[in-house]
């Protein structure tokens, strides 16, 4: 970063901030706050404008209370109303002031206006990150070239991209309207570094089109150097957009792709219609809010690492279910899908109802860990949420423990060994009830997971089930039944055309089309993706 | 799959068509008299209530019965009948949207959700939407020929069972979402509502809900003799063995695509005369029709009732809807449970329904 000031004073005030800063002490001293109390106009300018250029940020809650006419002085000394009472700034603690001799500041329009900016600026120093970001888009209206220096203090300690992001923005649109042409161009190299569609419009403002109109830039040299800029930009931003978009959609195909998988096994290994799925992935979420508030109740400490608990619980909670379903009416209708479609339909309808009349039809709140919460700037401009991040990791992980138990394990084989030949496996001696049994429980289980997960991005209500219904039977169709390896496909190429066809058509169109093109694509080829070969095809 | 119903030869003996004929009468001549000629306060009265109750559940058992048709005698379980019911019931609401006039919220020509969405003229295809005929036409038109193109081509590909239940689901999940949209052109969540008049007549007066009521009921008189005089012929036996065994039916010689493609078509057809029906009486139609759950809903009716004896789905259909009218009032925690119990306890326990408990000499 570049930093000359121009006023060397205001150096050794950052220089000596930066100590003070440093130290952890507040700069806010008596004779400051006597200024801003009792001086005269200029000298409360000069004090605000002090605070700020040594980034005081222990002077806020006084400028604050100057600004909101709450600074007063009483016998000679100020004081802070706070809640009614009044206070001693320096010490916080009360004053016992008598209410007659109380007098209070009076502020004009100038010195209103430097105030707020101060706030603001001070604002950069805030602890938490949100906060430094509003003050930096807060300052992108009305800042001049005073601030210039305390930008630059806080560039060399700030660590969040999104917040260094903005500052930099700013930084680049104050030194761009420089008389000094080094300073504009090392302007426009700041801008390029942080593109976004603010650093272009300026960039663009200051070129003043083509013909360049009032205060547009005279150098040839910049000229060129913001054309170049302006192409960088645009480059970053598309690219940006595309990542952004590939990653949108990687995410929709990923809470599909937990949405479907447990439906992969039960419907596309085992062939049963469970049209309970959707509520599979119900029960899973509710048990994560069951598990949640429990730590919230008694392990308030342990509270961001809930979800390690929470997914075995709604693995087995869902699980259960799925036995339940299994022995009570799954297992009466094998090999009469249809009816099996309806009584699985029933089962729902009292899954709904059942956690309805337990936990209110209302939606339960679902809070995330903490984090969650954020995102990662990838590049400028583009941020990717970690509750996105997690969901798309986390499908990855439950393929691979599918995977493994279905391709590794001893279950795994009997399992596939019943799908695909019942007669001769029990023949060998695998009692197939059992295996039934177990991979039904298996898929419910892995909808729970698939519970556990959505619960973290969208609202949890006892018809949560009912809207993945239609999307896990299409995923699961066409990537093909009884292929793993297809149904991942189908759900993550499912979710990138959806995103990629909603620029264009909108979220709700670019479904329906996703829908019709299922539809039709069913038609041309109803065993899906991945065509199982020979005889197994034609008993779908 | 196979044999369950398989000799189920429906309404044949004298006394079972004199019983419907009986009831027939009984709802078209009794009912009526004794809501429009009883005064209200005399025990005997039906209120105008109950008429529009026994209305709706008429115009149910129609779609009960096509059902019946498509999964009950040929085989194919559709869930996505409750769409063609909604085509229908939206073909006969563009009509009744525009006999408003100008006495809409707005006053204006045009309906008041165009209005609200700023709109200065109609959309394209609601062009001659005033015109009653037009109406009629499109309550066929619609559901028909979207079942046709539909049906064509999941016939052709010979997709079957489960696969063609799901992705009929698929389809009127599809059209859901479509007609969410208020840009869609068809009032987005609300629907059509508030309408004033039919042919001239005020909707809301007691005559014109008799007289829709009537109507409602004769269609359902039609539809059945229609469905009997369809399974008890040679046609009927084709989609009998349609249902019972596909393959050995092509290995005769016969080609089932036409067959399924005419029965799928015409039971889609009756769905939407029964929704054109049903939306002046029940005075709203919206999107919620065209979920996934209230298709799979018909669906029990008819296993209720019994599936592949017509006159089963009709009893079923209005059994269940009672059921319904009466448990969501006073019991709304019950309703779900029951729903869900019957959905399961009639497809382990009762395959043929009601009417297979009726006739205990067949075996089942």
């Amino acid at each position: 970063m570049r930093s000359a000031p121009q006023v060397p004073s205001l150096a050794l005030a950052i220089a000596a901030a930066a100590c003070l800063a440093a130290r952890g002490a507040s700069a806010l001293d008596a004779a400051s706050l006597e200024k801003l109390a009792s001086g005269d106009g200029s000298a409360k300018l000069a004090a605000v404008q002090e605070a700020v250029t040594s980034a005081d940020v222990a002077s806020l809650p006084v400028l604050r209370a100057l600004l909101e006419g709450r600074l007063a002085i009483a016998a000679g000394r100020a004081v802070v109303e706070e809640n009614g009472a009044w206070l001693d700034p320096l010490t916080q603690k009360p004053a016992s002031v008598a209410a007659a001799e109380v007098e209070k500041v009076s502020i004009n329009n100038r010195l209103r206006r430097t105030l707020e900016r101060a706030i603001a600026a001070l604002g950069l120093f805030a602890p938490r990150a949100a906060d430094r970001l509003h003050a930096a888009r807060t300052l992108q209206e009305g800042a001049d070239e005073d601030l210039l220096p305390v930008l630059d203090r806080v560039l060399a300690q700030e660590k969040d991209g999104q917040v260094r992001e903005a500052v930099q923005s700013l930084q680049g649109a104050l030194l761009l309207g420089s008389r000094d042409r080094d300073k504009r161009l090392a302007a426009v190299d700041v801008l390029r570094r942080a593109p976004s569609t603010r650093s272009k419009r300026l960039l663009l403002e200051r070129l003043g089109g083509a013909a360049g109109g009032p205060g547009a830039e005279p150098d040839p040299a910049v000229r060129d150097a913001i054309h170049r800029a302006v192409n960088d930009i645009d480059g970053s931003l598309r690219l940006a957009e595309v990542v952004g978009w590939v990653f949108s959609g990687l995410s929709l195909g990923s809470v599909l792709l937990l949405a479907a998988l447990g439906l992969a096994i039960t419907f596309g290994l085992m062939g049963v219609i469970n049209m309970a799925h959707g509520e599979l992935l119900m029960i899973g979420a509710y048990a994560t809010y069951v598990v949640q508030s429990f730590f919230r109740a008694h392990l308030p400490g342990a509270f961001d690492w809930y979800l390690l608990a929470a997914a075995p619980a709604a693995f087995l909670a869902a699980g259960v279910v799925g036995l339940l379903l299994e022995v009570t009416v799954v297992r009466a209708l094998y090999g009469r899908p249809l009816e099996t479609l309806l009584a699985t339909w029933g089962a729902s309808l009292l899954l709904i109802q059942a956690v309805r009349s337990t936990f209110g039809a209302q939606n339960v709140e679902v809070a995330n860990p903490s984090w969650m919460s954020g995102g990662v700037t990838v590049m400028t401009g583009l941020v990717l949420p970690y509750n996105r991040i997690a969901i798309v990791a986390f499908a990855g992980l439950v393929v691979f423990v599918v995977w493994l138990l279905i391709e590794r394990t001893r279950l795994g084989l009997l399992v596939r060994a019943v799908m695909q030949n019942r007669g001769m496996a029990a023949g060998l001696g695998v009692a197939t009830p059992w295996v039934d049994l177990l991979t039904f429980a298996l898929g419910a289980g892995i909808a729970g997971l698939g519970g556990c997960a959505l619960s973290q991005i969208g609202n949890v209500g006892p018809e949560l089930g009912q809207g993945f219904i239609v999307d896990s039977f299409m995923v699961v169709v066409l990537g093909g039944v009884g292929q793993l390896a297809g149904t991942v496909l189908a759900a993550v190429g499912l979710g990138q055309v959806n995103k990629l066809l909603e620029p264009f058509a909108g979220a709700v169109l670019a479904k329906i089309a996703v829908l019709a093109f299922i539809i039709l694509f069913i038609q041309r080829r109803p065993q899906g993706l991945f065509a199982p070969r020979g005889r197994a095809a034609e008993e779908a | 799959m196979t044999g369950v119903l398989a000799t189920a030869r429906p309404l044949q003996s004298r006394r079972a068509i004199a019983l419907v004929l009986a009831a027939y009468a009984a709802l078209v001549v009794v009912v009526p008299a004794l809501n429009l000629a009883v005064p209200a306060g005399s025990a005997f009265h039906v209120s105008d209530y109950t008429v529009a109750l026994l209305g709706k559940f008429l115009c149910y058992a129609i779609v009960a019965l096509a059902v019946d048709l498509i999964w009950g005698y040929t085989g194919i379980l559709s869930l996505g009948h409750g769409l063609f019911f909604a085509l229908g019931g939206y073909a006969m609401g563009m009509y009744l949207m525009r006999s408003i006039g100008r006495e809409g919220v707005y006053q204006s020509d045009l309906p008041d959700f165009m209005v609200f969405l700023d709109w200065k003229e109609l959309p394209w295809y609601w062009f001659g939407s005033q015109h009653f005929l037009q109406a009629c036409l499109f309550v066929v038109l619609a559901p028909g020929l979207l079942a046709l193109v539909f049906g064509w081509f999941a016939f052709r590909s010979r997709i079957r069972g489960v696969y063609f239940s799901i992705i009929t689901q698929a389809l009127t999940f599809a059209f859901m979402l479509l007609f969410f949209r208020n840009n869609t052109g068809f009032g987005g969540n609300n629907g059509f509502t508030d309408f004033k008049r039919i042919l001239g007549f005020a909707i809301a007066s007691p005559r014109t809900k008799v007289a829709l009521y009537v109507l409602s009921a004769t269609a359902l008189l039609g539809a059945l003799a229609l469905c009997r005089s369809l399974v008890l012929s040679k046609f009927g036996r084709v989609l009998t063995a349609i249902r019972d065994e596909e393959s050995r039916l092509r290995f005769c010689g016969y080609d089932p695509v036409g067959y399924k493609l005419f029965v799928w078509t015409l039971s889609a057809v009756m769905c939407g005369i029964a929704g054109a029906l049903y939306v002046p009486q029940v005075g709203i139609i919206n999107p919620s029709e065209m979920s996934p759950a209230n298709s799979v809903e018909i669906a029990i009716w008819v296993a209720v009732g019994g599936r592949g004896s017509l006159i089963g789905p009709v009893l079923g259909a209005a059994l269940v809807n009672g059921a319904k009218s009466w448990l969501t009032v006073s019991f709304p925690e019950l309703w779900l449970f029951l729903l869900g119990l019957l959905f399961i306890l009639v497809t382990r326990y009762l395959p043929r329904g009601i009417v297979g408990l009726l006739s205990p000499g067949q075996k089942p």
